[in-house]
């Protein structure tokens, strides 16, 4: 047996001198890329597309700003402010250019940009214009897809406006052979193309900019090399001026060459990660395996007496507050959808190895301790567990749990698995899996997954069957029938499945179209080089060179969707209490209620297009007029009356997430309107299709665009996250919500599933409250559920925090699939964060 | 089996993922009536066996439903892979499950033949046979002391303690295990004296290593109001953790394992 340590090491000045400095500043856009990456699209024209990329990464690794600062012992940044983000205008930039006004502003991740910055993008972007991957996207799509994002069936817009991201590179590789490494591979496999060879013209070009994004990235970590040899001359601090030694000697050898040291090692798997979220915008670019990967070079150290446990703790930590450094701004709707400034960068520990044996080591405990250390999002830590897993792991990571800080998020091997050998991978290569940004597993270092393809609003279609099909006036489902011809429960149902099934083809032509988009408009050669097969392929990520491919888009609304199923079922079919046509008279009503301020300012614009687009003149005093009329929602007494009657018996219907079968099979149901039909279909880069379950926290912003479902939610409110009940509805209890979600088919949803639990901290109370805690995750596990995440932290003390967001600057939350500083979030998001059923407090 | 399914009986509630009422997560059935009316009861819609209505947030509820043993082991038997990850199982509590000795008996039976673990909270104020013949079916026994004297244990619980106390002595000899839980209840036993003296008596009881001692709480109170009853003890404050902490050390001195809560 190895021995593993498992006691904390405690944190050191230096982290929390990283931390303050970190968050002094206000998020940034900057416009130092942009203006590069122009210039030298313009210096390029004509050439072949990879090398256009290249040589555009090799002008912004020479031109960025090199900045060290103080205390760092790991470096490297993008932005010369704090948090600061670049902009990638060649994936789109209108969107940006619409907010210059409010992106400051806004309530979801605002980001500070100067007048300056504004107009010097405002002049590049002229360039971008016809030539973005956005542009072409929505070129390839189909009318009736643009129709269906329009009337927002669906969403797509995650690939559609940013770089694709969504992968675990080979860090492994780079930190092993370094980039001068990848570099001698690619050029074997360009040595071998023969001028004549068919595919020479992609293959030689695309090899050829590897090589260059691998010079690159030394070229980059050079320049830190030369400028803290520089600072260390200036320093007159000696125990400073030895560390900027030492970052400099490290600079000079890594990511070029094999890391030989654990600094080393970390100092390269950082350059990794900053560059990768350099050379696109994609983000969940997910370190995954760390604890496996870093794990030689920490026990080579260690053993050999080079480093202690405590030196090695710190420089984690500070790679912990690098991870955190990042950021992006993103267009309003996916900032909603996205909320918390999060990069999703995520992080694994725990699990088996390729053989099946349990992997845990040092370093995952050490990794659990560099969360509560910095008390930070990033990384988004998950955890793998099996029936092997020790239990003095799952007891830590309890207790990081506990902190209230979302982390870590806990994941089934002796699920995921299966899942993923379904799907094509070799039993070593889905042992071998990590978490990509919220809960998307993949194997690291071979997969091109774009697990976030897609949000997918199971609610919409279940709109469409009540109209038939049509949406604001105009047909964007298909004709399912009028409501009186639907008079058996099975011919509802069949309708609800032929608006799945046609709006998921929709989704479908979207994504591809993106995809082409891609492909075609911005292969990646750096990322390229840490995935395989492409050197061995010649080819890029984005046209198939990964050894596995798939599409994920995800659908959400299950809970929403089989209370709706239940309901109309026992409602309309069974008791005959209404008619299928009251049932929608209701809905149309919002079952008699009030209609929220922002789902009847939603209306009031559209009223107000309306009457303008007639060629009317409307005043803003007829504006507030329209939206009270709206909002108070006057109608007939009567009719309200016989609307709030339904309402409350839908209400005291039994509903999904408290362990009766009756109600939670039609989840299954549910999941599988969504699932079975997307696994139908391929990809442009040779792969296919898997459905996940789970929204981000686009429920919330999606939620606003659907009216009140049959299951008694009211219009604009929230869809339920994930494959979690609806917020409130689980009232027995935590394990009675697991067994409920343990009834879903977790295996078909290979792309990830969540389930948001919150508890209240007292439940997590002395070691009986940590033990049931685990005993809980593990018996929902034995039941084959795939994913757990918790929140714990009172609802009181969340609602103080919205009052008072100023003591609560470094509170962070569980969302969806990973955590953030609840005062980032907009108020909404919040709002549904302290409405989701609270657990405990016995 | 088949004819212990087919008993009923009257609960008041069924409580999952309870942590602190024997080992493990539990499922707790609380069944209706009690011969005790415990000033401090923080259930007091449990106390009698007569179906009741009681006003909770504004609405009427009732309180108490008539089960059959079947109907509730198939809700108990939903949580069985939470019990065999954590060693949990189902507790039987109140009320008192005495007062429904035959309807208790077959729960705890067909709970043995399911392999699910059983427990129960009792005041063990009920003839001895009554609870000799359950013993083989419960894994652990978690039982009130609530004071060594007679007067005061009938003025705050309207029964005296003498048959309680031999029947403490009975089920320590035959049961698989006993806990002896204490109400620590400001006014009533909330000394060191008065705790010393029930850690003594614990401490001599057959194969008896642990003690729980409970704080006090007023969370019932609203359910008086519901109820329209008076709620006898006033705005009384729970113990301190200070003053736990120190009972706590007081029962320890008698070689007991002391938790405070379950």
């Amino acid at each position: 047996m190895k021995k593993v340590y498992t006691a904390d090491i405690p944190k050191t000045e230096r982290i929390q001198k990283l931390i303050d400095d970190l968050y002094s500043g206000t998020p940034t856009i900057e416009s130092t890329r942009a203006e590069i990456i122009t210039e030298s699209y313009k210096s390029t024209e004509g050439l072949p597309v990879y090398i256009r990329k290249s040589r555009a990464f090799r002008a912004i690794v020479e031109k960025l700003p090199v900045v060290i600062r103080d205390d760092e012992l790991i470096v490297g940044c993008n932005s010369f402010a704090r948090r600061g983000c670049q902009t990638f205008p060649e994936f789109s930039n209108k969107w940006l250019e619409d907010e210059f006004e409010t992106v400051a502003t806004r309530s979801a991740d605002p980001f500070y940009i100067s007048e300056e910055t504004a107009a010097k993008l405002k002049e590049v972007h002229k360039y971008w214009q016809g030539r973005t991957t956005s542009e072409l996207a929505t070129s390839y799509m189909a009318p009736e897809t643009l129709n269906a994002i329009e009337h927002n069936i669906f969403t797509t817009g995650n690939y559609f406006y940013n770089g694709i991201g969504h992968v675990s590179v080979d860090y492994d590789k780079v930190l092993k052979i370094g980039y001068k490494g990848i570099w001698a591979q690619a050029k074997a496999e360009r040595d071998k193309c023969n001028v004549y060879d068919s595919d020479y013209n992609t293959r030689y070009y695309f090899l050829t900019s590897v090589m260059e994004s691998c010079e690159s990235a030394v070229i980059f970590a050079k320049r830190y090399s030369v400028a803290a040899r520089e600072m260390a001359s200036e320093c007159t601090d000696i125990k400073r001026r030895d560390e900027l030694l030492t970052i400099a000697e490290i600079c000079d050898k890594v990511p070029a060459n094999g890391a030989q040291s654990f600094h080393e090692a970390c100092q390269s798997f950082w350059f990794i990660q900053l560059l990768i979220q350099t050379e696109s915008s994609g983000h969940s670019i997910s370190p995954g395996r760390f604890d496996q990967y870093m794990y030689p070079y920490y026990i080579k150290d260690l053993e050999s007496g080079k480093i202690t446990r405590e030196q090695a703790q710190e420089l984690i930590d500070c790679v912990w507050v690098k991870l955190n450094s990042l950021n992006k701004v993103r267009d309003l709707l996916s900032a909603e959808g996205f909320a918390g400034y999060s990069m999703f960068q995520n992080l694994i520990v725990g699990g088996q190895d390729i053989n099946g044996l349990d992997a845990t080591n040092d370093l995952s405990y050490m990794c659990i301790s560099a969360s509560m250390h910095v008390n930070l999002p990033q990384p988004s830590l998950s955890m793998r567990v099996w029936n092997g897993t020790p239990h003095d792991l799952m007891v830590k990571a309890a207790e990081l749990t506990k902190t209230g800080i979302g982390l870590p998020a806990y994941y089934n091997d002796e699920i995921i698995i299966p899942a993923l050998i379904s799907r094509g991978l070799s039993l070593q290569d889905a042992r071998d899996y990590c978490i990509i940004g919220c809960v998307e597993p993949q194997k690291g270092g071979k997969t091109d997954g774009w697990h976030d393809a897609a949000f997918f609003n199971m609610c919409r279609p279940m709109e469409l069957v009540f109209s038939n099909g049509m949406d604001k006036g105009v047909q964007v489902g298909l004709k399912t029938g009028e409501l009186s011809e639907l008079d058996t429960y099975d011919k509802f149902f069949d309708a609800y499945k032929k608006q799945m099934d046609y709006t998921i083809k929709l989704m479908v032509n979207s994504d591809n179209a993106i995809d082409a988009a891609h492909a075609e408009r911005c292969p990646l050669p750096f990322l390229s080089s840490m995935l395989d097969d492409c050197i061995k392929k010649g080819k890029s990520a984005q046209e198939g060179g990964a050894v596995y491919n798939f599409t994920g888009p995800q659908g959400f609304g299950i809970a929403n969707v089989a209370d709706a199923l239940y309901a109309i079922d026992e409602l309309v079919y069974k008791t005959k209490t209404v008619t299928l046509q009251q049932y929608s008279d209701a809905l149309k009503n919002n079952f008699g209620m009030p209609y929220s301020d922002a789902y009847a300012k939603n209306l009031t614009v559209e009223v107000a297009k309306e009457i303008t687009s007639k060629g009317y003149e409307i005043t803003s005093e007829q504006i507030a007029e329209i939206f009270t009329q709206i909002k108070e929602n006057n109608i007939d007494a009567a009719k309200k009356n016989e609307y709030k009657a339904l309402y409350e018996k839908i209400k005291s219907l039994p509903k999904f997430g408290n362990d009766m079968d009756e109600v939670d099979l039609y989840g299954r149901e549910a999941a599988y309107t969504y699932t079975k039909p997307v696994e139908k279909y391929t990809n442009p880069r040779g792969g296919i299709y898997h459905a996940g379950l789970y929204p981000v926290s686009a429920n919330v912003p999606l939620g606003l665009q659907t009216g009140a479902t049959p299951d008694g939610r009211l219009a604009g409110a929230p869809i339920a996250d994930g494959v979690s009940p609806a917020a409130g509805s689980d009232v027995n209890g935590p394990t009675a919500a697991a067994n409920s979600v343990a009834k879903l088919d977790h295996g078909i949803a290979s792309n990830g599933t969540l389930f948001n639990m919150k508890f209240h901290p007292s439940a997590l109370k002395g070691a009986s409250g940590i033990e049931a805690f685990i005993s809980l995750i593990r018996a929902f596990f034995d039941q084959k559920g795939m994913h757990m995440q918790f929140n714990v932290v009172s609802r009181e003390t969340l609602r103080d925090a919205q009052l008072h967001p100023e003591n609560y600057k470094n509170l962070v939350v569980r969302v969806a699939g990973y955590s953030a500083l609840f005062t980032t979030l907009s108020r909404s998001l919040q709002d549904d964060i302290i409405n989701r059923t609270e657990q405990g407090g016995f | 089996m088949t004819d212990y399914l087919n008993v009923s009986g009257r609960i008041f509630d069924i409580q999952k993922f309870s942590v602190h009422d024997g080992p493990g997560i539990r499922t707790i059935v609380f069944l209706k009536g009690c011969a005790l009316r415990c000033k401090w009861c923080c259930n007091p819609e449990s106390q009698k066996y007569e179906i009741q209505t009681m006003i909770q947030n504004g609405k009427e509820k009732t309180v108490g439903r008539d089960v059959t043993v079947r109907e509730i082991i198939d809700i108990v038997k939903q949580d069985m892979p939470y019990y065999r990850r954590s060693g949990g199982g189902m507790t039987l509590s109140g009320g008192e499950m005495l007062c429904q000795s035959e309807f208790a008996y077959a729960l705890l039976r067909c709970a043995k033949e399911t392999a699910i673990n059983t427990a129960v909270e009792t005041t063990g104020f009920a003839p001895y046979e009554k609870i000799e013949k359950m013993l083989p079916y419960i894994d652990t026994v978690l039982m009130d002391i609530k004071h060594t004297d007679s007067a005061k244990h009938k003025a705050f619980t309207t029964q005296p303690n003498e048959r309680i106390l031999e029947n403490a002595v009975k089920i320590a000899e035959n049961a698989n295990k006993l806990i002896i839980r204490v109400p620590v209840v400001p006014t009533f036993n909330d000394t060191e004296t008065e705790i010393a003296s029930i850690a003594e008596f614990a401490s001599k009881l057959k194969g008896v290593n642990e003690i729980n001692l409970l704080p006090y709480h007023n969370f019932g109170k609203d359910k008086y109001i519901g109820l329209g009853r008076e709620y006898l003890m006033g705005e009384l404050p729970s113990p301190t953790d200070e003053h736990m902490q120190k009972l706590k050390s007081v029962a320890e001195r008698y070689g007991l394992k002391c938790k405070i809560g379950g």
